[in-house]
């Protein structure tokens, strides 16, 4: 059919260096000024190879060259408390925490959002799959995913093809590993329309002394890739390139989207586990985007290194690959080690045992150089950094949005308000059956939370619980959070609700935060307004950092979220990692004890901007995003944090989209049980109308139920803290319903078949 | 007591199977699939998981390891032997137990805290439930769907085969509601809920008293130890 590469067609640095030639660096995504700096660095012009190498590193995906001027904040604004428990921050392939006892954790949000639009299963299959390693890569046996999905409008014809795709994608590939699905999120909104958000996170537990980097610090040292073999997935780009060395009559382009292994990933897992207890390795890698490339030219450049690389040695599940093929590859599944030659035996033993293919490449060199032959030909030849560090920094122009002022003018005070009781009841059901408010256990129980046997809280609580140590009950807390219309109303405001509300769901479990990631979602980075969202999400988030106390160890920014002229909104997801002393002391999310005082902490202001209740009830989007005071959700999450240590949080709930009533639904829905509240009190106490008592969603707020015995020293104890409470009910287990005073007996029955039958109605 | 749990490439359940023997008062025994010795083990659990990625029918390869061949030939012998979810594939594919499971119902993978009515408590996991006791049990399989011909079914049926039967919800279409079965000497018993997710306060299923503090699990290792020991 196809010729087989042979060494007269491949292009060789003695070519480069003897005879130029015109090279297609705009069909792979290069500007002229880039590839006039490729030939710079190297004082020639590009192999075919190298062109392939730089144009995926330098791309905005690998290189982050339009964000990295902004994200330098999260590692500037810092104080010495923020960074008390961090062992590894940004740069590395995940941060890594100190959460005690001898141990840490290691976490990371990525974005698989364009392959999970194309072909969904897949794409979201491996962006599970690819977290996952980057757990792995850290030393960490990974412990736990979650995701954060955002979808098109919930009618939309096409958006049932993405869900099922994706939602089928992550059940098997994340059940097939064996790792508990905790929590998430998951929205609808027109504005993903064509551009869905698949941000995968994953969670990994090691000892301090297991922690490994992706560095290749020791000449001599072996290079050896294991894992699946590689095949053509996820070249798209570079077939320009493979195009140039076929016949016509060769085979059809690759797919651009990679294909998943699960079982492969699995045994992956357990076999680095033993590489890590056996201490084989002395430097470690993932395979992700940009394949061979990117792993060995970040191991070099990281360790202050060169590398010799063989890549006739590379193994093969297709052997018509071009060498630019192989350097690119996505091929999933894979890892590259750095091992030493005495290690070696002990390698090949536990690959064995998993019967897990390897290839040694190469070896680590001394200098500062990535050396790539195919048989005896030189192909690349480059100073490592350039390629995985150096890559060009782009300071993109900056523009206020034109349209922003008139939708902050725009605001939701004009929309009308109900005063009839029955309409107000009607509207809470409303609101909780909305796509975006309702019960996502269509989804949820397609994930597999039990698998590993420590899972101590999920969805549909605040916050995932995973117990680490068996012997202490040292356990972590996972909530991610992101509000992409407060983002659009206000991007810099945006980020730090993001933040304080992924911080108040760790609270409400009984974790103290620790330490953030984020998965920041744009549109296109070429677009001026969209780089002043960027500037501005990072910017508040970076400052919310700050006025919280708590670092960011790591991220990821997906660009490019744009269909045609119009961007979703921006998205910023921001992960709280959360540290808990004993997860027996957990704190659940809804009743289940009866004659519970209710308390409502925190201040409710009229903030219906933004708010569920105006988009559900009145098709609205305008005003400004509720305010956030940082001081304000230390002070709750302390309070409920020593509230909790004397045992007298019965549960609790943070409060969000959706407002006050939203949360009594959960609160009473979680376990069925029903409760009475008034809300007089409260609406006085802060002068506010029902409306705004139910459906605000100002910030720093929680409902908590407390037994009797403890209530004259709970409310003690938050007047103590200056915590503002007001008792809005009582829990009643006779009850069937919500009674909420002067307004409606919601009977429970009726309110879960409309909290939790829209999804299946939509979907199934 | 010892009590070995296989694990398969792609077994995800072992650690869970390992603790929840400990827990029980016995000592688990890893067991490595490629291995045909069973290091005198009294009982064995073949744990839940996707072995060697059920690519093939499910469990269909990890009934020809050499492991699961030493359990077969052990099995006639009287060997106690608990299959939980991909193990109870995995002891339909050896026809230890009869009939087959294929994908569920509804074509998704569902994960569930399951009702379950004890229907044999004769048997060597089972015999400290009360006959027809219900109990909550964590369900989580895409290919649970219990099918086997009429006269098959009316066997199981008119022997007492039948050990738990799914309530309230039948969540993969499993003819006659069969959640797990027993051979008739009652040392067999597989099932595609998972006791090894009930044996811990805290990390259960849900339960009216308190959140994840359902442990019915625990007495199916408990059964064992009590009548091997006894």
């Amino acid at each position: 059919m196809f010729k087989k590469k042979t060494e007269s067609n491949v292009d060789t640095t003695k070519d480069a260096s003897s005879e130029d030639k015109d090279q297609p660096w705009a069909e792979l995504g290069l500007t002229q000024d880039e590839y006039q700096l490729i030939r710079e660095i190297l004082n020639r012009r590009p192999t075919s190879s190298e062109l392939a190498m730089y144009s995926v590193m330098w791309s905005e995906h690998c290189s982050y060259k339009s964000s990295k001027i902004y994200l330098r904040q999260f590692g500037q604004k810092v104080t010495d408390e923020m960074n008390k428990h961090l062992m590894v921050g940004m740069g590395e392939n995940a941060g890594v925490v100190d959460i005690g006892e001898g141990l840490a954790v290691t976490f990371k949000v990525e974005s698989h959002n364009h392959p999970s639009y194309i072909e969904p299963f897949q794409g979201a299959a491996t962006g599970v799959g690819g977290i996952v390693r980057d757990i792995l890569s850290m030393g960490a046996r990974p412990v736990a995913v979650m995701d954060q999905l955002r979808f098109g409008a919930p009618e939309h014809p096409d958006t049932a093809r993405v869900v099922h795709g994706v939602v089928d994608g992550i059940s098997n590939y994340g059940n097939s590993l064996g790792l508990p699905n905790i929590g998430g999120e998951t929205v609808f909104d027109a504005r993903y329309q064509g551009n869905p958000l698949v941000n995968a996170l994953a969670v990994g537990v090691l000892k301090h002394d297991d922690l490994k980097l992706a560095k290749a610090t020791n000449p001599g040292d072996l290079v050896i890739l294991f894992g699946a073999r590689t095949g053509a997935d996820g070249i798209g780009g570079v077939s320009v390139l493979a195009s140039e060395t076929f016949d016509d009559d060769g085979p059809s382009r690759r797919p651009a989207v990679q294909v998943g292994d699960p079982f492969a990933e699995k045994v992956l897992i357990e076999a680095c586990m033993e590489l890590y207890e056996l201490d084989v390795i002395s430097g470690i890698q993932d395979l992700g985007g940009a394949g061979i490339s990117c792993a060995t030219s970040e191991l070099a450049a990281n360790g202050d290194r060169g590398m010799e690389i063989q890549l006739r040695n590379v193994l093969l599940r297709d052997e018509s690959l071009t060498p630019e093929e192989i350097l690119m590859s996505e091929s999933q599944e894979r890892m590259m080690a750095i091992v030493n030659k005495r290690n070696l035996k002990k390698f090949e033993q536990i690959m064995n045992k998993w019967e897990v293919e390897y290839s040694i490449l190469g070896k680590v060199l001394a200098d500062e150089k990535l050396v790539i032959r195919w048989d005896e030909q030189e192909i690349v030849n480059v100073p490592p950094k350039t390629v995985a560090i150096d890559s060009p920094v782009y300071e993109r122009s900056v523009e206020y949005p034109t349209w922003i002022d008139e939708l902050n003018a725009n605001s939701s005070e004009s929309l009308p308000r109900e005063t009839e009781p029955s309409e107000i009841a009607a509207q809470i059901i409303q609101i909780a059956s909305s796509a975006n408010q309702a019960d996502k256990s269509w989804i949820t129980s397609q994930y597999d939370r039990y698998v590993l046997g420590n899972t101590a809280l999920s969805m549909p609580d605040d916050g995932g619980m995973i117990r680490v140590n068996e012997e202490s009950g040292l356990g972590i807390t996972m909530a991610t959070d992101a509000n992409g219309k407060y983002c659009q109303l206000d991007p810099y405001q945006g980020a730090k609700l993001a933040l304080a509300e992924a911080y108040r769901n760790v609270a409400m479990t009984g974790a103290r935060p620790r330490a953030v990631t984020n998965c920041l979602n744009f549109g296109s980075p070429e677009n001026p307004e969209v780089m002043w969202q960027f500037k501005q999400a990072t910017t508040g988030l970076a400052d919310g950092c700050v006025e919280a106390s708590i670092p960011v160890t790591g991220g990821n920014v997906s660009f490019y979220n744009q269909t045609g002229d119009v961007a979703i909104y921006p998205t910023p997801v921001v992960g709280v990692l959360g540290v808990i002393d004993d997860v027996a002391r957990r704190i659940p999310s809804g009743w289940q004890d009866t004659g519970h005082n209710i308390y409502l902490l925190g201040t409710t202001k009229d903030e219906l901007d933004g708010s569920a209740w105006a988009e559900v009830i009145h098709d609205h989007l305008g005003g400004k995003p509720p305010e956030v005071d940082f001081q304000k959700e230390m002070e709750l999450a302390d309070l409920i944090h020593g509230a909790n240590i004397q045992g007298m949080v019965a549960s609790a709930h943070d409060i969000s989209e959706g407002g006050l009533a939203q949360a009594l639904v959960e609160s009473s829905l979680r376990f069925g049980n029903g409760a009475r509240i008034w809300l007089g009190e409260l609406m006085e106490r802060d002068g506010i109308d029902l409306t705004a008592a139910l459906f605000s969603e100002s910030q720093a707020r929680a409902i908590v139920s407390v037994g009797r015995e403890d209530d004259v020293k709970f409310v003690g104890l938050c007047e103590a803290r200056g915590v503002p409470i007001v008792r809005i009910g009582v829990t009643d287990l006779e009850s069937s319903a919500l009674e909420i005073q002067g307004i409606a007996d919601i009977d429970l029955l009726e309110l879960k078949s409309a909290h939790v039958r829209t999804l299946p109605e939509l979907f199934s | 007591m010892k009590i070995g749990v296989i694990t398969y490439p792609g077994t995800l359940d072992d650690r869970d199977a390992q603790r929840a023997i400990k827990l029980a008062g016995a000592t688990p025994v890893p067991l490595w699939h490629a291995s045909d010795d069973l290091k005198g083990i009294d009982a064995v659990v073949l744990p839940g998981g996707f072995s060697y990625g059920d690519y093939l029918r499910c469990g269909a390869i990890a009934a020809q390891a050499p492991a699961t061949k030493e359990v077969i030939k052990k099995a006639e012998k009287g060997l106690p032997i608990l299959g939980i979810c991909n193990g109870f594939q995995v002891l339909v594919e050896a026809h230890l137990l009869p009939g087959g499971l294929i994908r569920n119902e509804k074509q998704h993978f569902v994960c569930r805290d399951q009702r379950l009515r004890v229907e044999n408590s004769d048997t060597r996991w089972t015999g400290m439930f009360s006959e027809n006791e219900e109990i909550t049990i964590p369900l989580k399989n895409g290919e649970g769907g219990y099918i086997a011909d009429d006269e098959t079914l009316k066997y199981l049926e008119d022997e007492n085969l039948i050990a738990f039967r799914y309530l309230d919800v039948n969540p993969n279409g499993s003819m006659n509601e069969i959640a797990g079965l027993s051979n008739k000497q009652g040392n067999i018993v597989g099932l595609m809920p998972h006791p090894e997710h009930a044996v811990e306060p805290g990390f259960g299923p849900d339960t009216p008293i308190a959140t994840r503090s359902g442990i019915d699990g625990l007495r199916f290792f408990q059964s064992v130890i009590g009548q091997v020991v006894g």
